[in-house]
C-alpha cells in the first residue's frame, strides 16, 4: 500500500513538500502558521498559472520558452492601457491582456503547426521578439505605481473571504485546467498527441492543430499573468519576469510532467510550482543566500528529472520485452 | 571446397513463437547462396544470429572449421561476417571515408585519426568495390546505390569473409540493380561467401549459385540453382496444408459498400480500382514495400492521392483527413502497433474511446461513465484480459494491446475496417482470437480489408484477394481459385506458365 502510494508522483511531491516545510519549521516555526502558508501560496499563484499553461504545451511534446516574455509584453500593454485611459474598467484591461497573450500564443502555435519549425526554435525567437517589442513600445521607460490607477493596482490584493483575489484567480485557473484536461476532448488530445503522435493521427486527431491550441492556452494564461504581475508589483518595465520561463519549466519538471510529452497532471504542475514557491519563500527566512537558493532549486530539478526518468525507463523495459517477441 | 561459415542445427525461440528450428546452412567462398522464404519464414532471425544480434538457443556456428560463438555484433564482425541491409546503416552527415572506417580508423602516432591515410585507404577500398568517387564527400549527397557501394567498401575494410545482403535491390532503380550485380560478381571473384536474400526470382536466377529455402522456421530445401526451376522453388516456399485452422465463416457477400476507382499517387501507387462488398473480407497480399499500406493510408486521408474517387454506400466522398474517414465509417488499424496503435501511458479505456469521443461526450464535455461503458462493451467482446480498464495500456501483453487497438476501432461502429497485418508479432492464441473475431465481424455485415503478408492468413480468411506489386494491382483472385502459388507468382512478378503444373 505504502509502496504503491509512493509510486504516485503527486503523492511523492506532497510528501516532499511536507518534509521541506517541516524542516523549515524546525528552524523557523512561524513559517507554518496558516496565515504564512496562505501568503506563500499567494506568492506562488502566478507561477502556478504559468506552469499550468506550460504543462499543456509540454504534454504535446513542445515547449514554450516565450511565456515570460509574453507575460512582460501583456503586462506592459495592460499598464500602458491603464495609464492612458485610467477610467477603463479593470476587467476590460484584463480581457485585453488575455486576448493579447492569446494572440501571441497563436503566433507560436501557427509557426509550429503550419511551418513545422521546432518549438524550441520558434519560442526562442518569439521570446526575443516579444521582449524587443516592449522596448519599442516604451523606449525602455518604466511605468511606475503613480501612473497606474488605484483600481488597477488594488484588484489582486482585494480580500475576498479571507484570501486575496490573486489566490482566488489561481484557484479558478486550476479548476478550469482540471476541466479542460480531464473533461474535454481537447485535454484528451493533449495526452494522445504527446503519448504517441503517430497513433493520434490514425484516431483522427490533428497533431498540429492540437499543439496550436496548447500554445493558445499557454499564451492566454501568460497574458492573464501579465496583468497580475504588473498590478501586484505596481511597476512595468522591459525586463520584468526575465528568466522566469526557466522557473515555469522547472515547476513542470519537478511536478512530474515529462519533457518527452504525454505524461503529467494538473496537480503535478501545481505541486511543482508550490515546491519552488516554498523554497523561494522559506530559504531567505532561514538565512540562506539567494545563490544557495539557486543551487538548491537546480539540484531539486535534476533529482526530479532523475526520478521521472527512472519511472519512465521501467516502462520502456516492458515494451522492449514485447518487441523482442516480434 | 570448404565452407567459409557453417551453421548446424540452429534453433531460436521467442515467447510464443518458434522462429528457427534445427536449421543448417553453409556458405562457400566465391559463391552466392540465395536465401528464399516467405515473410516470417525465419530469414531475418537467421541474419541476426549470423551477425551476433541474437544468440541461438541451440546449434553450432563454425568459421573455417573452428567452432565459435558470436556473443556480440562486434564478435561477428571480427570473424569476418558483415551485413548490408536494405536500408543502409550509415551516417548521412559523415564523409564516405569516415563511414567506411567508423570505429577502426587508422591512427597516427599521437593516437589521433590519420586523415591522409584514412582517405587514401578509403579511396583504395572504393576502387576495389568498383566505385571511383571522392571519399571526402558527404554520404547524404550520394544516391542509394552508391551508399550500398560505401557499405560494401566498409565490409571490405574489415576484411569480411562472409557478406550478407538483405534485399539489397529493394530500393534500387533498374540501372543501379545492374551495377549491384556487377559488384556481386566482383565480390565473388574476391572469394567472399555471399548470402543473398531476395524475393525476386529473376535476380535469384541471375546471380545466385546455390539456394536455401526456409519455411516456418525450418529449412525445406537446398541445392544448386542450376538444378532447380522457379516452380520447384515456389512449391518449396508455400508447400503446406492451409485453411483448416481458420475460422472463416461462409458469408454471402451483399451489395458493394465501398468502391475505389482510379486511385493514384505520384510516387507510391497507381490504377487502384476495386469494390468491397458487405460482409466480405478482402485480402491484400504483396511483398513488403508493394504499396499496400501506402494506398490504405491514402484511402483514410493521411496522404493525399493525386487522383481517384471513393464511393461509400452510394455516396461519393472526399476524404481529406483521418477524422473525416472515421466520421464516414472507414477505419484503419495500422500495422505497427507500437508506433501507430496504442498510446502507451494512457489508460485502456481512454485508448478505446479516443476516436469516439464525439459520441461519448455531451456538449463538449467528456462523460467518463459513457466512456467506461463503451470501452467495457468492446473490450469484453474481444475477450480482453486486463485487471481494470483504468490500467495503463503499456502493462498489457502484445496480443492484448492489439485487442485494445481493434476495440478502439470497432467502438467507432465503422462500415469498413482496414486491418493492416492484424496478427503480426502476436502469439498463436491471440491470433486465433483475432481471426475468429474478424470472421464474426464480416458475418455481422461489416466489410473488412485485410492487408497481410502471410499466405496462410490470406488464404484462410479472405473471400477475395487482390495482389499488389510495385504499387499496382498485379492480380485478383476469388476464394475458390486461390492457390498459394498464384499469390506468390503475382506478388513476385513471375509470368504464369501456360503449361503450368497443377498446384
Amino acid at each position: 500500500m505504502m509502496a504503491k502510494l509512493l509510486k504516485n508522483r503527486e503523492i511523492l511531491l506532497v510528501v516532499a513538500i511536507a518534509v521541506l516545510v517541516a524542516l523549515i519549521a524546525l528552524r523557523f516555526p512561524a513559517f507554518v502558521a496558516p496565515a504564512n502558508l496562505a501568503r506563500v501560496y499567494n506568492d506562488t499563484s502566478i507561477l502556478i498559472i504559468l506552469a499550468l499553461g506550460q504543462m499543456a504545451v509540454i504534454l504535446t511534446r513542445c515547449i514554450d520558452l516565450s511565456m515570460a516574455a509574453n507575460l512582460a509584453l501583456c503586462g506592459m500593454v495592460a499598464a500602458m492601457l491603464n495609464s492612458a485611459v485610467p477610467g477603463l474598467p479593470v476587467p476590460l484591461v484584463i480581457i485585453a491582456a488575455m486576448a493579447l497573450g492569446g494572440v501571441l500564443g497563436t503566433i507560436n502555435g501557427t509557426l509550429v503547426w503550419k511551418l513545422n519549425i521546432p518549438p524550441i526554435v520558434v519560442t526562442l525567437g518569439t521570446l526575443t521578439i516579444y521582449r524587443g517589442l516592449i522596448f519599442l513600445l516604451t523606449d525602455g521607460k518604466w511605468i511606475n505605481a503613480h501612473e497606474m490607477s488605484d483600481a488597477f493596482k488594488a484588484l489582486p490584493r482585494l480580500d475576498v473571504a479571507g484570501m486575496p483575489v490573486l489566490s482566488w484567480v489561481s484557484l479558478a485557473m486550476i479548476a478550469l485546467m482540471f476541466m479542460i484536461m480531464g473533461r474535454t476532448p481537447l485535454g484528451r488530445a493533449f495526452y494522445a498527441v504527446g503519448g504517441n503522435p503517430h497513433a493520434a493521427v490514425y484516431t483522427g486527431i490533428d497533431v498540429g492543430r492540437t499543439r496550436f491550441f496548447a500554445y493558445c492556452l499557454s499564451g492566454t494564461l501568460a497574458g492573464l499573468s501579465g496583468y497580475l504581475w504588473v498590478s501586484r508589483y505596481a511597476v512595468a518595465y522591459v525586463d520584468i519576469a526575465a528568466g522566469f520561463e526557466l522557473d515555469i519549466i522547472a515547476a513542470c519538471v519537478i511536478g512530474g510532467i515529462s519533457i518527452a510529452g504525454g505524461i503529467g497532471s494538473v496537480p503535478g504542475a501545481v505541486l511543482g510550482a508550490l515546491f519552488l514557491g516554498v523554497i523561494k519563500n522559506a530559504l531567505p527566512v532561514i538565512n540562506i543566500s539567494p545563490f544557495a537558493q539557486m543551487a538548491i532549486s537546480g539540484t531539486v530539478i535534476i533529482i526530479a528529472v532523475a526520478v521521472n526518468a527512472r519511472a519512465e525507463r521501467r516502462k520502456g523495459r516492458v515494451i522492449l520485452k514485447k518487441a523482442e517477441a516480434v | 571446397m570448404k565452407p567459409a561459415i557453417t551453421l548446424e542445427g540452429i534453433s531460436k525461440s521467442f515467447p510464443g513463437v518458434r522462429a528457427l528450428s534445427d536449421v543448417s546452412l553453409a556458405l562457400y567462398p566465391g559463391s552466392v547462396t540465395a536465401l528464399i522464404g516467405e515473410n516470417g519464414a525465419g530469414k531475418s532471425t537467421l541474419v541476426k544470429i549470423l551477425t551476433g544480434i541474437y544468440q541461438p538457443d541451440a546449434g553450432v556456428i563454425r568459421v573455417a572449421d573452428a567452432e565459435t560463438t558470436f556473443p556480440t555484433a562486434l564478435a561477428a564482425a571480427r570473424a569476418g561476417v558483415t551485413a548490408i541491409h536494405q536500408e543502409t546503416v550509415l551516417f548521412d552527415e559523415l564523409s564516405v571515408a569516415e563511414n567506411i572506417f567508423l570505429g577502426h580508423a587508422p591512427r597516427n602516432r599521437f593516437g589521433l585519426i590519420d586523415w591522409k591515410k584514412l582517405n587514401a585507404d578509403a579511396q583504395a577500398l572504393l576502387h576495389r568495390a568498383g566505385a571511383d568517387f571522392d571519399p571526402t564527400i558527404r554520404l547524404r549527397d550520394l544516391g542509394i546505390a552508391k551508399k550500398h557501394l560505401v557499405a560494401i567498401a566498409r565490409a571490405l575494410s574489415v576484411d569480411a569473409r562472409v557478406v550478407i545482403m538483405d534485399e539489397p535491390t529493394a530500393a534500387l532503380s533498374h540501372k543501379e540493380i545492374h551495377e549491384l550485380y556487377a559488384l556481386v560478381e566482383r565480390l565473388k571473384a574476391d572469394g567472399k561467401a555471399i548470402l543473398f536474400i531476395s524475393h525476386k526470382f529473376d535476380e535469384i536466377f541471375r546471380i545466385a549459385d546455390r539456394y536455401t529455402v526456409f519455411r516456418d522456421g525450418a529449412m525445406v530445401g537446398e541445392g544448386l540453382i542450376a538444378d532447380v526451376s522457379q516452380d520447384d522453388l515456389v512449391r518449396m516456399m508455400v508447400g503446406r496444408a492451409v485453411g483448416s485452422v481458420y475460422p472463416k465463416k461462409e458469408v454471402a457477400s451483399g451489395e458493394p459498400v465501398l468502391t475505389v476507382s482510379g486511385y493514384r499517387h505520384p510516387t507510391e501507387f497507381e490504377d487502384i480500382n476495386f469494390e468491397l462488398r458487405r460482409g466480405e473480407i478482402l485480402g491484400f497480399y504483396g511483398l513488403v514495400g508493394a504499396g499496400r499500406s501506402e494506398f490504405m493510408q491514402s484511402l483514410i486521408g493521411i496522404t493525399r492521392p493525386s487522383a481517384g474517387a471513393v464511393r461509400l454506400d452510394g455516396e461519393v466522398l472526399v476524404i481529406r483527413s483521418p477524422a473525416e474517414a472515421i466520421r464516414a465509417g472507414i477505419v484503419y488499424v495500422p500495422e505497427e502497433r507500437g508506433r501507430q496503435g496504442a498510446i502507451i501511458g494512457m489508460p485502456i479505456f481512454q485508448n478505446v474511446t479516443l476516436p469516439s469521443l464525439s459520441h461519448t461526450s455531451r456538449s463538449g464535455f467528456l462523460k467518463l461513465a459513457n466512456e467506461f461503458a463503451l470501452a467495457r462493451e468492446y473490450t469484453s467482446r474481444l475477450d480482453l484480459r486486463a485487471a481494470s480498464l483504468d490500467q495503463d495500456v503499456g502493462t498489457l501483453s502484445g496480443g492484448n494491446q492489439q485487442k485494445v487497438v481493434i476495440a478502439k476501432w470497432l467502438a467507432t461502429r465503422p462500415k469498413v475496417i482496414i486491418l493492416d497485418e492484424p496478427t503480426k508479432g502476436i502469439d498463436i492464441g491471440s491470433k486465433a482470437a483475432v481471426h475468429a473475431f474478424m470472421s464474426e465481424l464480416a458475418a455481422q455485415g461489416l466489410s473488412v480489408i485485410m492487408v497481410s503478408s502471410e499466405i496462410p492468413e490470406i488464404m484462410g480468411m479472405s473471400d477475395r484477394v487482390i495482389v499488389m506489386r510495385e504499387g499496382r494491382i498485379a492480380g485478383r483472385f476469388d476464394r475458390v481459385e486461390l492457390t498459394a502459388e498464384k499469390l506468390v507468382r503475382a506478388a513476385a512478378g513471375i509470368e504464369a506458365q501456360v503449361n503450368g503444373r497443377a498446384a
